[in-house]
């Protein structure tokens, strides 16, 4: 093994760790608002890649009836959730945001889709399709289970992904697709060949992080997220409520789903459940970095690139099984650092 | 009656056992009970640690492979019969499970499950990649299981054998429910504070469940491989895992019966999806997923404890062996009144900056009642925690018995004699009185699980249940004892902690807060209970809010404000101390 | 304007298998300090938050006239009434000025553009710290921290439970200036705490409750001069067990 393989391997983890660190970082945003783990990250990834991937062949997604058909389901379980206590001005809001918006957003994509309108327009609009799943998921499973302890909203993740997964079979169908690099063509950086979308991957990366620090730091929501995360009953004695919080948190988790999903597509072939993968890694980041640290998810999810890449040059086959037992002594150096903790904090 | 209950048993399990050679049941439903069977002796294994114990695993289905996996290498590779290698599968998925579990189960709250996925996923790649197994095509041509020369290759042949094997599953766990470790296990449900408290090893149990629990799946993987007398990695993956989990959740997490419902709803639901779905999607995939996952977050949301309960109604009360009246068990002998128990030195402990205990000292003779007051924040909980080790002392000592303490632990107090109640109420809502004040007396029976499992222990349970019932006659609460504790009121509870205290039987007992939520004729009998247990010789330290309980009840009274002890002696003495009166009114500012 | 701020009738709270608070009656009149007091374990923290919302219970709670026990507690927030809880809940690891930008989060820019200058000009030790870790500020400071957050909400009803809690006596005094302040400036204050003396001199209407029901009530005056008051605190009640 020379160096330019170990550059080359090198690359290859840091693209691959980009991606999953910004899943890493959705995962504990969503974690740290709302205790929930979401397992479905992924599938907004996939999600993003399959839209994408249609728009830019002149198609309308079938993203746009999975959108219309969980905005009809939620707004349904908001209404029934209501029938006690009546209360016309949060049903219409979720009317607005759960029927007009997704219809008014399928009706765009239809009438765009056959025009071919360029990648930065289909982008946007495959944002724009993805990220309201987020709040929609958030309402339907995990709102009426706010008390729930960890455990059971972990469950009730799975069940979610289980969900999403088989409707992205039903909506998707089982064709892999790949989305056209951002910067196309390549360059040399010595003998280090460089594509322009591992580039891209990079730069998009940083300024997402860049936003998501200043949404944090600079802006009232963002700091209501936070506080949220801090102390959830300090958040609601200022009147921060724990269901727009949620529904803010899926929202953006959702928005850097979809990104991710548009950078991912033109690096390797996506399916409809290829986001449970790239979802579990960033998720095996975000528990090495103890579910708390941003900055430290970052680099774990390097590390996890590296690891993968350099055991696919090694032992291919046991690509995966090697980044997922790589967990395990995490696990016990945490549990020695950790040491003794009391379960019934919770 | 029981007898006649369990004859009724025994001829339902025969008639179920004869079922598919009636030849009124369709092959076709042979089949799938085969397939309900197996699975349900995965879910019941998820039942006991999820819904019993608390933890929960998504790998499960990584076991069944390793019970499969194990016995497909053996016999094809050694020749060695199936029975053979029934043993070695189950002691190579024991022990997988020892290794992983030492790892896993202490990690915390959400740790365990994300550990579970890893390894699932882990197991299942590593399935799919050794060409010693197989790889990705599996290993095909196992024998099948033989009866002398009778090859067990019909359904309805392996239907016995997979529903034989359920019985004695549920018939061992059912025991070890029903037992002292069994009391232990559904305790730690409520954190690891309680059952240590009571001298349980909380990890070591945790660790038993899930042995217990990866040993049932190996049963299931070991059956499957010679079922389908092929394995392959497909079944075992996290899918399978998180299907598994679906059915022990709604089946009913926590009720043995729930993993047959809930491995049969499941079943059969995905057989008749796996028909209905593809005609109207137009393509054939996995599309029960789409109502496995919905049913999963709908069952959490309306019927978070699964659909058994529904069915079924609240848990009959367990069998309970009768005391032969001859033997109890022994008891310790009481030091003599006024005889030093136990001293505290110094004792600080820290929270950040914050000193919560600061350099408090004092000394409890045994037959004695010694208060501990203050207002809110003096540091009264955190000084009990302090002595029962609850909380780690930062410095100072501890002397019991004359016997030098630097670190304290729950058990280690347990051990000494030292037995305590909670602030919060600690008892298990749907564990009977009786099982939750047996639970008192965990240190004095020494029956194991495999003892528990094939009722060895009946002689043992019987004197601890007989004590138990004692200890709740004698705080008055008699009639109470086959009711869930949930039911009770708040005082009763309270009064149910301090019976399952003296049924540890203690030199020292430590409560906190017994008479809040008290009326004024309990608080009375709970006077008169302290009083006699003083005359036995037996020391009680007090945290109360209540103070004229603490007045006339009181034999000295240390009170604390913050952190520090500012007054200590006779009830008189304490109320005439200015410093007192200071703490408590506050001054005029 | 007779009709008092705050009424609630018959409350009951059942919290933990415990009922806390057994039928509690109180008004808190506009303008005016009401402190309710009692010892330890009394219910008066769980009188509070119930009244915010933060417990559920039985009972009628009205607000300005309005029925509010449907009112989520998010929206009593917006609404007027704020608590400052007896832990403070502050946000530990957020600056001092982001803890107070967020306690205006149901207010508008401008309002709390302009509620911020009052705040720093009343607690000029928040403003000398605004750009600290709540985390690390001391006591006393937490406790103005605690009080300045419920303040940008504009509240109308200030609800405080035990604000002098672990404070040494020059602070608990600094503490109870700023709350004959708030009630000139025409906030309404229900006080509850532990420091009888201090509360009963400031306040106008106290309520004495004990095990969950309201025992006494009256003026302050009157009930600061009532010796069953200091039997209750230290067990001279003649209960005898």
């Amino acid at each position: 093994m020379d160096s330019t393989i170990v550059l080359f391997l090198v690359q290859d983890a840091i693209i691959n760790g980009a991606i999953y660190a910004l899943v890493a970082v959705a995962l504990l945003l969503v974690f740290a608002v709302t205790r929930i783990i979401l397992v479905p990250q992924g599938e907004f990834v996939a999600f993003a890649a399959l839209t994408l991937a249609a728009l830019h062949a002149g198609r309308a997604p079938p993203t746009v009836w999975l959108l219309v058909a969980l905005g009809v389901l939620t707004f349904v379980s908001v209404a029934w959730r209501q029938r006690r206590f009546f209360d016309a001005r949060t049903l219409a809001v979720a009317a607005l945001a759960n029927l007009a918006l997704p219809i008014a957003l399928a009706l765009l994509a239809q009438a765009m889709a056959p025009l071919k309108l360029g990648l930065a327009s289909e982008i946007l609009l495959t944002i724009a399709l993805v990220t309201p799943m987020g709040p929609m998921i958030y309402r339907l499973a995990f709102e009426p289970l706010a008390e729930a302890s960890v455990l059971v909203l972990l469950i009730a993740a799975f069940g979610v992904h289980f969900s999403l997964t088989g409707l992205g079979l039903a909506f998707f169908g089982p064709e892999g697709v790949s989305t056209p690099a951002l910067i196309q063509g390549s360059f040399m950086i010595g003998a280090l060949v460089v594509t322009g979308q591992s580039l891209a991957v990079v730069l998009a990366t940083v300024a997402l992080l860049a936003a998501l620090g200043w949404f944090f730091r600079a802006t009232l929501f963002g700091k209501a997220l936070r506080a949220c995360a801090s102390n959830r009953l300090g958040a609601r004695l200022v009147g921060v409520s724990t269901s727009m919080a949620g529904r803010i948190a899926f929202g953006v988790a959702a928005l850097i789903g979809a990104i991710s999903g548009v950078l991912v597509g033109a690096i390797s072939t996506i399916y409809y459940d290829s986001g449970f993968l790239i979802g579990l890694k960033g998720f095996v980041a975000a528990i090495i970095a103890g579910l708390s640290s941003y900055a430290g998810a970052g680099v774990a999810a390097i590390a996890v690139g590296l690891v993968e890449s350099f055991s696919s040059f090694w032992a291919s086959a046991y690509k995966e099984a090697l980044v997922f037992a790589a967990i395990i002594p995490v696990l016990v150096w945490r549990s020695l650092v950790v040491g003794h903790i009391e379960e019934d904090e919770e | 009656m029981s007898v006649l209950r369990r004859n009724a048993q025994i001829v339902f399990a025969l008639a179920v056992l004869a079922a598919p050679f009636s030849g009124v049941m369709p092959a076709y439903w042979i089949t799938l009970f085969d397939y309900i069977g197996m699975s349900t002796l995965v879910a019941l294994g998820l039942v006991l640690l999820t819904g019993v114990g608390g933890m929960t695993s998504f790998g499960q289905a990584a076991f069944v492979g390793f019970g499969a996996y194990t016995s497909a290498a053996l016999t094809l590779d050694y020749g060695l019969s199936p029975w053979e290698t029934l043993p070695i599968s189950l002691l190579v998925t024991g022990l997988a499970a020892l290794l992983i579990g030492a790892v896993t189960v202490r990690l915390s709250g959400h740790y365990l499950p994300l550990g579970t996925i890893a390894w699932g996923i882990a197991f299942f790649y590593l399935f799919g990649n050794m060409p010693g197994l197989g790889a990705h095509d599996g290993l095909s041509g196992l024998p099948p299981l033989k009866v002398g020369a009778y090859a067990l290759t019909d359904p309805r042949d392996f239907f016995v054998a997979v529903w034989v094997a359920v019985t004695f599953a549920f018939v061992a766990s059912r025991n070890l429910l029903d037992s002292r470790i069994g009391r232990a296990i559904r305790v730690l449900r409520r954190g690891s504070t309680l059952a240590e408290s009571f001298g349980a090893a909380a990890a070591k149990l945790k660790l038993l469940l899930f042995v217990y629990a990866a040993v049932l799946a190996g049963l299931a993987g070991w059956l499957y491989a010679h079922f389908q007398r092929a394995v392959s990695p497909g079944p075992f993956g996290v899918v399978n895992g998180v299907e598994y989990l679906l059915m022990a959740v709604l089946g009913g997490s926590g009720r043995i019966f729930g993993a047959l419902l809930g491995a049969a709803g499941v079943t059969v639901l995905r057989d008749q999806l796996q028909d209905l779905l593809p005609h109207l999607v137009g393509h054939t995939g996995n599309y029960e997923t789409i109502v496995f996952g919905a049913i999963l977050v709908l069952i959490l949301q309306t019927a978070p404890r699964g659909l058994w309960p529904l069915i079924a109604g609240p848990p009959p009360p367990p069998a309970r062996p009768a005391p032969d009246g001859k033997t109890s068990l022994p008891t310790r002998e009481m030091p003599a009144a006024g005889e030093p128990l136990l001293e505290a030195h110094a004792l600080l402990r820290r929270f950040g900056g914050l000193v919560a205990v600061n350099d408090v000292g004092f000394a409890l003779r045994a037959g004695e009642i010694l208060a501990l007051i203050g207002p809110n924040g003096a540091g009264k909980s955190t000084t009990f925690n302090l002595l029962t080790g609850a909380q780690t002392l930062n410095s100072g000592t501890i002397v019991f018995r004359g016997q030098e303490h630097r670190t304290m632990t729950p058990q280690l107090s347990a051990r000494n004699g030292v037995a305590r109640t909670f602030q919060h109420v600690q008892l298990l809502s749907d564990m009977s009185v009786l099982e939750n004040v047996a639970f008192g007396g965990h240190l004095r029976g020494r029956a194991g699980a495999l003892r528990a499992m094939i009722r060895l222990d009946r002689g043992e349970e019987a004197m601890l249940l007989a004590e138990a019932h004692k200890q709740i006659e004698r705080v008055g609460l008699g009639e109470h004892a086959h009711k869930p504790a949930g039911s009770l009121a708040l005082g009763q509870m309270r009064i149910v902690e301090i019976a399952r205290a003296l049924v540890l039987d203690p030199y020292l007992l430590l409560l906190d807060e017994p008479a809040a939520g008290l009326r004024v004729a309990e608080k009375k009998a709970l006077a008169g209970l302290l009083r006699d247990l003083r005359r036995q010789g037996m020391a009680v330290l007090l945290v109360e809010h209540d103070m004229d309980f603490v007045m006339s009840l009181a034999d000295r009274i240390v009170v604390l404000d913050f952190g520090v002890k500012i007054s200590e002696g006779e009830p008189q003495v304490v109320r005439d101390d200015p410093r007192v009166r200071e703490a408590y009114l506050g001054e005029a500012v | 304007m007779s009709e008092p701020l705050l009424s609630v009738r018959d409350m009951c709270v059942a919290y933990g298998g415990v009922e806390a608070v057994r039928g509690v009656t109180i008004d808190a009149k506009r303008g005016s300090i009401v402190t309710v007091i009692g010892a330890n374990g009394a219910g008066k923290t769980t009188l509070l938050n119930a009244i915010m919302g933060v417990l559920p219970s039985a009972g009628a709670v009205s607000f300005d006239g309005a029925g509010i026990d449907r009112t989520p507690l998010e929206a009593r927030v917006a609404r007027g009434l704020c608590l400052v809880p007896e832990r403070r809940e502050l946000f530990s690891n957020m600056s001092v000025a982001d803890n107070l930008e967020l306690g205006g989060f149901r207010r508008s820019a401008a309002e709390r553009a302009e509620t911020l200058e009052q705040i720093y000009a009343r607690f000029p030790r928040l403003k000398e710290r605004r750009a600290q870790e709540a985390g690390t500020l001391s006591g006393g400071e937490r406790q103005m921290l605690a009080m300045g957050r419920a303040l940008m909400a504009r509240p109308r009803l200030l609800m405080l439970d035990e604000p002098s809690l672990g404070l040494a006596p020059r602070i608990v005094r600094d503490v109870f200036d700023i709350i004959v302040d708030l009630r000139r400036d025409g906030v309404t204050i229900l006080l509850v705490e532990q420091n009888a003396r201090a509360a009963l001199q400031i306040a106008d209407y106290a309520y004495v409750l004990e095990l969950g029901q309201v025992s006494a009530s009256g003026a302050a005056v009157d009930i600061a001069a009532d010796p069953r008051l200091v039997e209750s605190y230290l067990g001279l009640g003649g209960g005898d067990y």
